[in-house]
């Protein structure tokens, strides 16, 4: 009987979250289209957002290119498909690695500190005082990081792709003797628009994504120091189990087209 | 003595806020007439901070109305809370600066986005803001992380006051502050009622910003006005709970968790 009822308690806890993830959602899509918009505070989140997570990002995608020429060179050496090697790396980066690493990565970088910040606002009555200065904090707070988060993740995915073939390119050329031109042609020759186009489509859902995961759980953080650091990781966990579970949808749609 | 009644600035008719099941304001009546300054006093969790909280609509009331100048402000949209919010002005109990931003970003917060007003001017009257709390020009640049806590409070004390509002609310203005800076500040809210004609809301547990600041006093005890009056009359209330607090007494009708009272 006990286990029933913490079965049920667990699946309907699970739903309201659900629920209220999905209304947050709402009312900041809403507060997106109206004014005023914050133009200062959304370039600075994307400076903040994009620009400093070039680095982390990068450093993913290099060595996941790098690493995926070894593994995929020992598994196709052993029937001759060396000469594949270019295009399966170029397409498992653009339409999958690519967008969940950067994904996963700014989620740990960005989500972390969105969370933070907010839930750090609202302990301190930030929030409240933005209320009485008579500023939406939603429209403020919520609404740049979002518009931010979800056009410059799909940038930040763009160079993780090229740094990501890069890294691979090194090297299959500098340990595996593979001939420069030819990788090079290789790369491009089966590669199709909708491969990087896919990947793109995901950065932005997965930018979105981490932006209101930040937000939700700051912005839901209850009293004290210890609740900032508990919304710091709802945060990290949403976000990357969201990236997933969407990745996995996004894929499916795209698969069927 | 006759003194000609000011009119009615603020008031709360039967005000009740709850949490779930838990009830912290329980129908209370307030009123605080024009360029009055009222303090309402209470212990710890006595439900001070929701009160002023609910006043301005920074929650919204289980039931009951609060009235400004005689209109029910309790169910506004948006629009018109943003609008009447030019009207208030608030200083929260840590000051609430925002950390992103400088000192005269802080101050002009209301000004530049609301009334959007150039920069060069906006600087200009946080500087006189500035210099109305005792602070000089040199602060403008800094960030809330730079200053002590007393200059935090005095910002923020400058950033409440930087829309020339109507009525001024305070939550626990002197908490935490020394002494001298403690005097600082409630020299300023007498200020502000005495040479801008403010009406001023505090809510305290401090009995000397009391005697500094207060026309009208109220208590706050588990969730109703348990005494209000004069300033003046604080000291022979004849009323036993207010008479327990201000002398501290641990035995009464305030009963203390886990104090038991000696015989």
């Amino acid at each position: 009987m006990e286990f029933i009822r913490k079965v049920g308690g667990v699946t309907l806890g699970f739903f309201q979250d659900v629920g209220k993830v999905s209304n947050f959602s709402f009312i900041a899509i809403k507060a997106m289209i109206s004014s005023p918009i914050y133009f200062s505070e959304i370039v600075q989140n994307f400076i903040r957002i994009g620009f400093f997570s070039i680095p982390v990002v990068g450093m993913t995608a290099i060595f996941t290119g790098a690493v995926l020429v070894l593994q995929t060179y020992t598994g196709f050496s052993r029937f001759a498909g060396e000469s594949t090697i270019p295009t399966v790396v170029v397409i498992s980066i653009t339409r999958e690695l690519g967008p969940v690493l950067a994904g996963l990565m700014v989620a740990g970088r960005v989500g972390s500190s969105i969370a933070a910040e907010i839930a750090t606002m609202k302990v301190s009555e930030q929030l409240d005082a933005l209320r009485t200065l008579a500023v939406n904090p939603f429209r403020y707070l919520v609404v740049p990081r979002l518009i931010a988060c979800t056009l410059t993740l799909p940038l930040l995915v763009l160079i993780a792709d090229i740094i990501g073939i890069f890294g691979g390119y090194v090297v299959a050329t500098g340990k595996l003797n593979f001939n420069k031109a030819l990788y090079l042609s290789n790369t491009v020759a089966y590669l199709q628009a909708e491969d990087v186009i896919s990947g793109l489509v995901k950065a932005a859902i997965f930018g979105f994504i981490i932006a209101i995961s930040g937000c939700y759980s700051g912005y839901n953080a209850d009293q004290g120091a210890e609740s900032v650091g508990t919304a710091t990781i709802n945060a990290v966990v949403m976000s990357s189990v969201l990236i997933l579970f969407f990745n996995y949808i996004t894929t499916q749609i795209f698969f069927a087209t | 003595m006759t003194t000609t009644r000011k009119k009615i600035k603020l008031e709360t008719k039967n005000l009740s806020k709850s949490f779930g099941s838990k009830v912290v304001l329980h129908g209370l009546d307030l009123k605080v007439r024009e360029n009055e300054s009222l303090v309402v006093l209470g212990g710890s969790g006595s439900g001070k901070s929701v009160l002023i909280k609910t006043i301005v609509g920074l929650l919204k009331p289980s039931s009951g109305k609060v009235l400004l100048d005689g209109d029910n402000i309790t169910d506004l949209d948006n629009k018109s809370r943003n609008n009447l919010m030019s009207r208030f002005g608030f200083l929260f109990q840590g000051g609430a600066l925002f950390d992103s931003l400088t000192v005269w970003e802080n101050i002009a917060f209301y000004l530049i986005h609301n009334k959007y007003i150039e920069e060069a001017e906006a600087r200009k009257i946080a500087e006189e803001k500035l210099s109305i709390v005792g602070l000089g020009k040199g602060v403008l640049d800094l960030f809330p992380s730079e200053l002590s806590g007393g200059m935090k409070k005095r910002v923020a004390l400058a950033r409440a006051i930087a829309n020339d509002p109507e009525v001024i609310f305070f939550d626990e203005p002197t908490t935490g502050l020394d002494p001298i800076m403690k005097n600082v500040i409630s020299d300023l809210i007498a200020k502000f009622r005495n040479e801008f004609g403010a009406t001023t809301v505090t809510i305290t547990h401090d009995i000397d910003t009391v005697k500094t600041i207060a026309t009208k006093v109220a208590l706050l005890h588990k969730g109703k006005i348990a005494w209000t009056g004069k300033s003046k009359d604080i000291y022979d209330s004849g009323n036993k709970i207010f008479d327990q607090f201000i002398h501290g007494r641990v035995s009464g009708p305030i009963k203390v968790e886990g104090v038991h009272e000696k015989d």
